[in-house]
């Protein structure tokens, strides 16, 4: 046999390691510890969900959506609720859309605080995950109590929602908000964002051009992290957006670093939402009149597009006149984001791959659907 | 007694002494992380989970022996015995007390004998690495012996500025130098750049956090043991802790005047009766007390950092070995070498 010298090593990382974020599994090249090639295999959590959906109702749909973003299922259902809503021309009552914006509010702030956790873990840092779970716990919580479920609600309803909340929720919230503004967050900053570590690991670390950004079509934070001032609650109002006083947040560097402050400050602003609806939310009806069977017009079909936790998440759906759909399909901001990690990874070190993959911010379950 | 049966038995109550706080020390270091992570840590095994670590010890014993097919055997077996023995020889020159007998053997080269072992620890997470044949243990390896390697080398640095100082190799001697002029006779305060930069090597060379980079878990899932289970993975966790505690040990020794400390028998000149605590066992009680208390104040340190800081890159740590900590710590022992020289009181 002759000795052949390779100059690069070819790494299997995942679908189980312990910072692929589920079931990813990436094909790595590495020449020394320098990413060349980065690869990602998916479909290891493909549920068909699509697939699915065609089979059922479409209110019995919005259980599905649940669960392809699981870390932000209210903003899911919410997306998937407004085509409908939008093509049958369903009212829904002031009431129910001021709930929605506090739940899909509330929805944003737990994802974030999920990413970081997750996040700092990839960086080696296991305290702030436990922090920033302590803190989703209680959003949780107060999800539970509103919806009977912690982590998959199906809340939303066609032309509403499922329930009003029960009494002394309002003031949880509140509460809670107080407390993420006034100790949790300004804690995580003191412990993570200001850490020398922190920056050396981050700052101009995968850097993500706009016009790059914009061709591979990013969203959300990735794409505002990298100055691109694009948020669809603004720009494609839907709900009660337009009603709040609050700011798209954006950052030039287009770092990890910047992804990073843009999902801290996103939090920010989502708690002044929040209690601005809290305070001008009025009594009402939380359901608005719907026919019992929806059965949208034939050959009629919708895009809709939201603003998800992790960007834009869209819904396509086409109708044949039954009461189920006749195609659905669902455009997830972490696929799309994950062609991104290769542009973005390539001659940085393996460490760095693993803080890019992070700072998508990716749920394998949404990415598989 | 023969010396070749004072040996075993010296050697023995080391390995015991290694093994007891590792017991310990995996169960501290699991409540220090849940007491900083507002958990509770185990609570189930015992009162407080005190008896935690026994009873993982015992799974892991009873667990199936598994060698990967296509490792290298004996590197694969012998790698974790090499390490734990690394951590166990250290503890051969370390003083636990006074004088003769609170040694096992008090080395006039302690420093250089303390060097020579531990390099031994790279030595093990390169057998494993490579012997594991598992890219990732191969790259914890890689990692392991860059880092080892050039952060031993501060490391020893700064133990030099220690050594010029206290004008002898020997531990026991640059203990009771210390102690001559009283608490600021403490390299501590002698040597603060010194000890700056060993407590940051040390780090290094323990892989602990934030420079765990050879089992990186995040990246290299978990680096050179990755293929490791059961009783050899039981050994490697052996020989982290009892590295890191003889560490500890050093540092205490090196610059906080390691088993010296008050005793009761101080008092003697007011209560008379307490003049007892001169004699016997109870200086070296006594001794035992200051040298764990300061070998777990460092303990504490390390466990603190690693639960708060986030883990630094391959290229940063190395940038930061080579560049920053090596020339200061040359500038460290010249300045000493001037300092010993013109300042009386500073080399007394």
């Amino acid at each position: 046999m002759a000795l052949t010298q390779e100059r690069e090593i070819t790494v299997n990382m995942g679908p189980q390691h312990p910072s692929t974020h589920g079931v990813l599994r990436m094909i790595v090249k590495l020449d020394g510890e320098t990413v060349v090639e980065a690869k990602p295999d998916i479909g290891y959590l493909h549920r068909c969900f699509e697939k699915l959906a065609e089979q059922k109702t479409y209110p019995q749909v919005i259980t599905f959506t649940d669960r392809t973003d699981y870390l932000s299922a209210m903003t899911n259902e919410w997306a998937f609720v407004l085509g409908i809503e939008k093509l049958l021309g369903i009212e829904v009552p002031e009431r129910a859309e001021y709930i929605r914006v506090i739940v899909a509010e509330l929805q944003r702030i737990a994802s974030h605080l999920i990413w970081f956790g997750t996040f700092s873990l990839d960086l080696g840092a296991a305290t702030p995950f436990i922090y920033a779970f302590r803190e989703r716990e209680v959003i949780y919580d107060l999800f539970e109590s509103i919806s009977g479920g912690r982590l998959l609600y199906n809340y939303f309803r066609i032309g509403g929602l499922r329930n009003d909340f029960p009494p002394g929720w309002k003031e949880k919230v509140l509460e809670f908000l107080e407390y993420l503004e006034k100790k949790a967050l300004p804690e995580y900053h003191k412990l993570f964002t200001g850490n020398r570590i922190v920056e050396v690991r981050t700052q101009g670390v995968g850097v993500l051009k706009p016009e790059v950004a914009i061709a591979y079509g990013a969203s959300g934070p990735v794409l505002r992290g990298s100055g691109v001032d694009w948020d669809l609650r603004r720009d494609v109002p839907y709900g009660y957006y337009h009603k709040f006083d609050w700011q798209v947040i954006t950052e030039k560097a287009g770092d990890v670093f910047a992804r990073y402050l843009v999902r801290m400050r996103e939090v920010e602003q989502s708690i002044k939402i929040v209690r601005q609806a809290l305070q001008g939310m009025p009594d009402g009806e939380f359901l608005g009149k719907v026919p019992k069977v929806l059965k949208p017009p034939k050959d009629s079909e919708f895009y809709v597009r939201h603003e998800g936790s992790r960007g834009e998440v869209g819904v396509y759906l086409i109708s044949d006149g039954t009461p189920n759909p006749y195609r659905c399909h669902w455009r997830s901001p972490a696929f799309v984001h994950l062609q991104l990690v290769e542009p973005m990874a390539i001659g940085w070190k393996i460490a760095d791959l693993v803080a890019i993959l992070g700072s998508i911010d990716i749920v394998l379950g949404e990415v598989d659907r | 007694m023969s010396p070749i049966v004072a040996s075993i038995i010296k050697g023995t109550v080391a390995l015991l002494w290694v093994v007891l706080n590792a017991l310990f020390l995996v169960w501290f270091e699991r409540k220090v992380a849940a007491w900083i992570q507002n958990r509770m840590g185990p609570m189930r095994v015992g009162r407080w989970g005190w008896a935690q670590t026994i009873a993982d010890g015992i799974k892991c014993l009873m667990k199936e022996d598994i060698i990967p097919l296509a490792a290298d055997k004996p590197l694969f077996v012998i790698a974790p015995m090499v390490s734990v023995a690394s951590a166990v020889l250290i503890w051969i020159v370390i003083p636990f007390g006074p004088g003769k007998s609170g040694v096992f053997s008090d080395l006039p080269i302690g420093i250089i004998f303390i060097a020579a072992v531990t390099s031994l620890s790279v030595v093990a997470v390169f057998m494993s690495g490579w012997g594991s044949n598992n890219k990732y243990a191969l790259f914890g390896a890689m990692r392991g012996a860059a880092q080892m390697i050039s952060y031993e080398v501060a490391l020893v640095m700064s133990i030099l500025g220690v050594v010029m100082l206290a004008g002898s190799l020997s531990l026991q001697d640059i203990i009771t130098r210390q102690t001559e002029a009283g608490i600021l006779g403490w390299y501590l305060f002698r040597q603060p750049i010194a000890f700056i930069i060993y407590v940051i090597a040390a780090l290094a060379e323990l892989n602990r956090a934030p420079f765990d980079l050879m089992e990186a878990e995040s990246e290299l899932v978990s680096g050179y043991h990755t293929e490791y289970s059961g009783l050899r993975w039981l050994l490697f966790m052996l020989a982290e802790y009892g590295h890191m505690l003889a560490w500890s040990a050093i540092a205490a020794s090196l610059f906080m005047g390691g088993w010296t400390g008050p005793g009761l028998g101080a008092l003697a000149g007011r209560i008379p009766a307490f003049d007892l605590f001169n004699y016997g066992i109870w200086p070296y009680l006594t001794g035992f007390f200051w040298f764990a208390f300061k070998t777990y104040l460092f303990i504490f340190l390390a466990m603190w950092l690693r639960w708060t800081l986030p883990r630094v890159r391959i290229d940063q740590l190395m940038d930061l070995g080579w560049k920053f900590l090596l020339p200061v710590s040359l500038v460290n022992i010249a300045a000493t070498a001037v300092l010993a020289n013109v300042w009386g009181w500073y080399a007394k």
